[in-house]
Parts: C-alpha cells; structure tokens; sequence
C-alpha cells in the first residue's frame, strides 16, 4: 500500500488561521481535514449580561473584513426581538452600506487572495509587479466599496454609525450624490474584471452541491429573506435552529455546522446565492454573467471568482439605483422600547449566510447570544471539496499539489477568525 | 511558478503577524488602497499571510503585530516573533491593551468556553487575555479598534525615516474642538468617553452624533473617575458606567482602575 500525508502548516492569503491535513492511500484521497486554530475569543459568553444597544459594536469585532455583516445581523435579530421594523431610506441605507461591505471584500478576495492562484505569484502585491494595472483596478474598485462604507458607517472597518432601529446620523442626500459619479466608474471597472477573471484556465470540476441562502421575492439577498436550499428547504430565520446545527471537533476551535435531516454538508455563500436567486440579478448584473459565460448554476467552485465579480456588478449597480432615490429619512432611527423577548436573523455576509440568535430579558440585557458564522457552515463542504477535487491533482509534485490544496480552500473565501467560536495542510501519503 | 523575487538588502523587510483578534488591523494595510503599492516599493512586504503565501524566514526590519496573548501557544510563538525582529510596533486594542477579548480577564474562562463549547476540553485557552507589551519589549504601540489607516502610513512612514511617528496623544476631546463639533455631551446630554479616550479616529462618533465609546482606549493622563460623575449625572448607573469602561480597552490600566471602582 502506498500512501502518503500532505500538509500546509499555515494556510496564506485567508483571513485567521488555519491548516489542512490530507490522508492518501493507494493514490485515493481518503480524508481531508481543515483544521482551525485561531485562538478563541469566546463572543456568545462575554456578550451575556450588556445591553441590547451593544450588541451591533461587540458583534462587528469577531470579523475586521465582514464587520458590516456582524452589525446587521445583530440589528436585524434584536428588532425581531423587541418587535420593530425598519424600512424607508433607512432600510435603504441599510441595504448601501451592506453594498459596500460586499464591493470591498469581493475585491480584496478576488484581487489579492484569489486571482494570485490562477496567475502563479505568492500574492497579490507580487502580482502588482508584473499586472500593476489589473491589481490597480482591482484597488479601485474596493476603495469606492470602502467609501460607501466610510460615508454610510462612519469607517470602513468596523463602522460606528449603526444602531439597533436604524442609525446614528443619517447621511444628507448630497452627501450621498458625490458618491455616485465614482461608483459609476468602479461599475465600469468592474464589467472590465468579470470579462478578464471569465477568461482564467480553471480546474474542470462539478460538485454536486447543496446550496443555502436567502432569497427575497424583489431583490438579490443582503439583510432579508427566507432560508432556502436547492434541496427544496424554505423557513423563516427563525427556524434556522430546527434545520441546522452546529458541533464541535476536536481539531478545531471552530464549531461545525450541518443540517439536522439529512446530516449532509451544505455551501453557503456566492456560488449558494448566485444558483438560488440568479432571477433577481438587476438586468446589467445577469447581462454580465451571460457575457462571461456563467451557467446558470455553477457547481465549480474554482469559478466563484467569476460569481464574486458578478455579484460585485450587482453591489455597484444596486449602490446606484439607492443613491438615486435617496430621500432623508424623518428620523435617523426608529424609537425602541426594551422588552424580553427571543430574535433571530439572518443576512448575507460577502462569504455566506451569518444568522444571529439573541434572548433578551425585560431591561434589554442580553441574556442569551448564539451566532453561526459562513465559515463555521462551510467547513464541512470545504472537506468535501478536498476529498473529491484533489484526487485530480495527485500526479503533481508536492509543492503544486499543496498549492492545488491551498486553491482549493479558497475558493470560498473562508474567514477563520470570525468561524472561530479556524488552517496547517498536512497530506499523510501513509 | 511563482515570480518570488529577492530584493537586495537594503530594502527593509515587513512582517505582519497575528495573534487573537478580528484581522482588522491588518486589513487596514490592504484597506490602504493608495499607498499599498508604493509601501510594496519601499518595503519587502517578506512575511503576511493574510496576503501572501511567502514563509517565515529569517530575521525582518519591522514587525507589525496584531493581536493578543490568549493561549499558551502564542505565549511561546511572540517570543520568536521578538527574536525575529528588529523592531516591534503593536497595531490595534487586541495588540496594545487585550482587545475585547480581554473581558475573560473579569470572568471565569472554564465558564466562558462551555457556554460556547460543546466540549470545553477541547479547548486550550489561558486564563486571560494580555497585551503583547506583558509577554516582550515593544517598540511603539498604535491604538484603535481598529486602528487608522492614515496613522498606519505615518508610524512605516517615521520608521522608514528613522524618525518618531507624529501621533498625538491627547484626548478626542481636543480633536473635537479643533475639528469644530458641537459637543455632543454639553449640546445634547449624550455620554461621550471623549474626554478621556485617545486621539486618532478623527472624533469620528460624534461627528456623528454619537458619544465616544473608547475604541482607541485611555487617552495620555486621563481624568476617568471625574468623566464618570458627569455620566452618572445624565443617568448612568453603576452597571451601564462599569460597562462603558469595559470593552474593546478593558484591560488597558485606566479604564481597568475606573471599571473596577464600580464593582457592585
């Protein structure tokens, strides 16, 4: 019997860190584990016992690069909770800021973290060195993702402008219009980035994927919808908790998560939200897909990257249509009246659903969090993928085929530090 | 395969390492969409996984550290982080006072783990989170959670030149008054940690229309028990003004000492 390990001590260019393990026995890739090892942080217990209206900034530091996302899914579950809704200007607002946390961290993964595997540099910044005016314009692009955040949030990193009922300030309708001539030079950009990424040698491979996501009747999914798979799944966020559920490995510090009937791994993120709500892409965004030659469901994940410059059509053209119709809301913030009560929500983050749980007591003390981050619910199907696309590239010399298995992991853009309530690649060829 | 290309010598080498925290702080590097490039030019970015898949090797001009101690592995992994490099500068709360983390540092870390842990045995954490300053010398510490990128450029830019990194250290206070704002705790009854927070953010909460909530931690000298009386003043009680103390600073001496002064 042959065999043999093969292992990445420390996965690059992902956000945390992780590593991968490989067992090989007889040429056939018989286990992949990812293995996370960021350090715990412990958010779910330290977030017992402070008030309601804290929840959006303690939230947003379990992950630098989708902060937006911590804070509207924390918005969202506790006005579920307290039984308040937000719609208007600011629900659209809402809806801007999430557009730009959306370009920003697309850009970064398609720019420096992803494209560097198609075009053989180490990264990004070596790659500026013979692509300067690709990665340039990749920069471009994310730097007006940031400036919508700047502008709606106060920064990009960890905005400080959201409150649960709304926010802070609301930003004045010229404000916002000096935004529009530069987002319509990054939509421009961006058409430009989903033609050259379609052009990229990928890896000929389909999985049969079970995708999860929200999908919302009228709009491409960011804060709203019901979860659905393409297994024929649809509830309400509220009983995200009977379907899914979450375990605990020895090897990580990131808790896995799977569905509760069927115990299969399922794909949250791009790829999940493209195949389950391609109908609601705005005209310009499907327009962009058909062009790069985007299938109407895409089961390569070595292709996300084409679905990353998609969706970031969309954020863009979205970021538009918001700006246009922009009129100053009344009030910046919806009055809120604590109560006990139990809230769910989940939204889209860049990498995938996020879905937050919170108990309150009477005085808006938060009594209970629970929080399932995208990676946490990626991890299993990121093993799949390492057990079934590696075997492909066994022939290839160590090097390449720890490379391959690096590649492989990121197409779905994990996050470690925020899947950690995450990687080392070890291949044991036996 | 890959174009790694091997400056000579007299191109400094950057590191960045992480240890607990969100990777906000080292974003803010790649979130420097103008001057990443022209860093590139004038530094060997030589080491930083989060965007390249170079390995660690040898010895680097300038550590940026993010991040803080929290098991006992990364305890042991700062001090060859330490050995490694000719400079060391912390970037963020995580780094430079705990982080948010830190608030295990009040509790027990056993109950923390299972509340979030099936099996909290499988999990290997100290007792306490602590800045990278209580483990090895540090060279310069850079505040905020998260930190600024502007002020990021000026500290590589001063250690290119050799020169102290011009980053003030008063309160936000001041950078309101110069900025122009309304004060927000005067004009509207607001509580702001402004007077005793540390400059850097550009007085961004009030801007607006928000109170500081000290995400760059205890200003230079800061008066907090005084700050305190006038927030008990507009109505907040002992727990919400332990509270306000502790977060993404907590561990950080002056916002300890006053947290601590409203224990029940």
């Amino acid at each position: 019997m042959t065999s043999r390990t093969i292992s990445v001590g420390a996965l690059a260019r992902v956000e945390g860190e992780g590593g991968l393990e490989i067992v090989l026995r007889d040429g056939e890739v018989k286990s992949a584990a990812l293995n996370i090892f960021e350090p715990p942080r412990f958010f779910e217990a330290l977030m017992r016992g402070r008030a309601f209206t804290e929840a959006p900034d303690i939230a947003a530091r379990i992950c630098g690069i989708c902060p937006v996302a911590y804070q509207m899914s924390a918005v969202h579950a506790m006005e579920d909770a307290l039984g308040v809704a937000v719609t208007g200007p600011l629900r659209d607002l809402r809806r801007l800021l999430y557009c730009g946390e959306w370009i920003e961290s697309h850009m970064l993964h398609v720019h420096m973290l992803h494209m560097p595997d198609f075009l053989g540099y180490a990264g990004g910044v070596d790659m500026a060195r013979d692509h300067g005016d690709i990665v340039r314009r990749g920069l471009a692009i994310k730097k007006v993702g940031n400036e919508i955040m700047t502008l709606v949030g106060g920064r990009e990193i960890h905005p400080i402008n959201v409150r649960v009922g709304g926010f802070y300030r609301a930003p004045r309708k010229r404000e916002l219009r000096t935004l529009a001539e530069r987002v319509e030079r990054a939509l421009e950009q961006a058409l430009q980035v989903a033609r050259f990424v379609a052009g990229f040698d990928f890896p000929d491979c389909a999985r049969d994927y079970v995708f999860v996501s929200l999908r919302h009747p009228d709009e491409y999914p960011f804060n709203e919808g019901r979860i659905v798979s393409s297994r024929g799944l649809d509830i309400a966020a509220r009983d995200f908790e009977t379907h899914f559920e979450e375990f605990h490995v020895q090897r990580s510090t990131a808790l896995h998560a799977r569905m509760r009937l069927c115990d299969e791994p399922y794909l949250v993120g791009p790829l999940a939200r493209y195949a389950l709500n391609a109908d609601v892409l705005s005209p310009l965004a499907k327009e962009a897909a058909r062009e790069a030659g985007l299938e109407a469901v895409c089961v390569n994940p070595y292709r996300s990257i084409i679905v990353r410059a998609v969706e970031t059509i969309y954020a863009l053209d979205e970021a538009l249509r918001i700006i246009a119709r922009y009129e100053e809301p009344d009030a910046s913030c919806v009055a809120i009246e604590p109560r006990a009560g139990v809230g769910h929500a989940a939204t889209e983050a860049p990498r995938g659903m996020l879905y937050h749980r919170y108990r309150l007591e009477a005085d808006g003390t938060i009594a209970e969090a629970i929080i399932t981050p995208p990676t946490s619910q990626n991890q299993a199907m990121i093993e799949e993928d390492l057990k079934r696309l590696t075997g492909a590239f066994l022939h290839l010399p160590e090097d390449e085929l720890r490379h391959r298995c690096e590649q492989t992991v990121r197409n779905h853009d994990p996050c470690i530090s925020c899947s950690t309530h995450f990687l080392r690649l070890e291949i044991d060829r036996g | 395969m890959s174009a790694t290309h091997h400056r000579t010598s007299s191109v400094p080498r950057l590191a960045v390492w992480k240890f607990a925290s969100c990777d906000g702080c080292q974003l803010s590097l790649l979130d420097c969409e103008d001057e990443l490039l022209a860093v590139a030019q004038a530094l060997d970015i030589a080491y930083f996984p989060e965007a390249t898949r170079a390995p660690i090797r040898g010895t680097y001009d300038l550590s940026l550290v993010e991040g803080s101690i929290t098991t006992p592995h990364d305890a042991e992994r700062i001090q060859d982080v330490r050995r490694r490099s000719r400079a060391l500068i912390t970037i963020g709360a995580c780094a430079t006072s705990g982080g948010i983390q830190a608030l295990r540092n009040f509790a027990d870390v056993r109950e923390y783990a299972s509340i979030v842990y099936a099996r909290p045995d499988y999990i290997h954490a100290l007792a306490t989170s602590t800045p990278i300053s209580d483990h090895v010398k540090v060279d310069f510490e850079l505040r905020g959670c998260p930190i600024d990128k502007g002020q990021l450029i000026e500290v590589i830019s001063s250690f290119l030149a050799g020169r102290k990194p011009a980053t003030p250290s008063h309160s936000v206070c001041l950078q309101c008054k110069l900025k122009g704002n309304v004060c927000v705790m005067v004009a509207q009854g607001t509580p702001c940690l402004g007077p005793v927070t540390h400059a850097g953010c550009g007085a961004l909460c009030p801007s607006y229309d928000r109170g500081c909530y000290g995400c760059f931690g205890p200003a230079e000298t800061p008066n907090a028990p005084s700050l305190s009386a006038q927030l008990a003043a507009l109505g907040m009680d002992e727990e919400a003004l332990q509270r306000v103390y502790r977060t993404f600073n907590a561990q950080a001496e002056a916002f300890r000492e006053e947290s601590e002064r409203h224990d029940e």
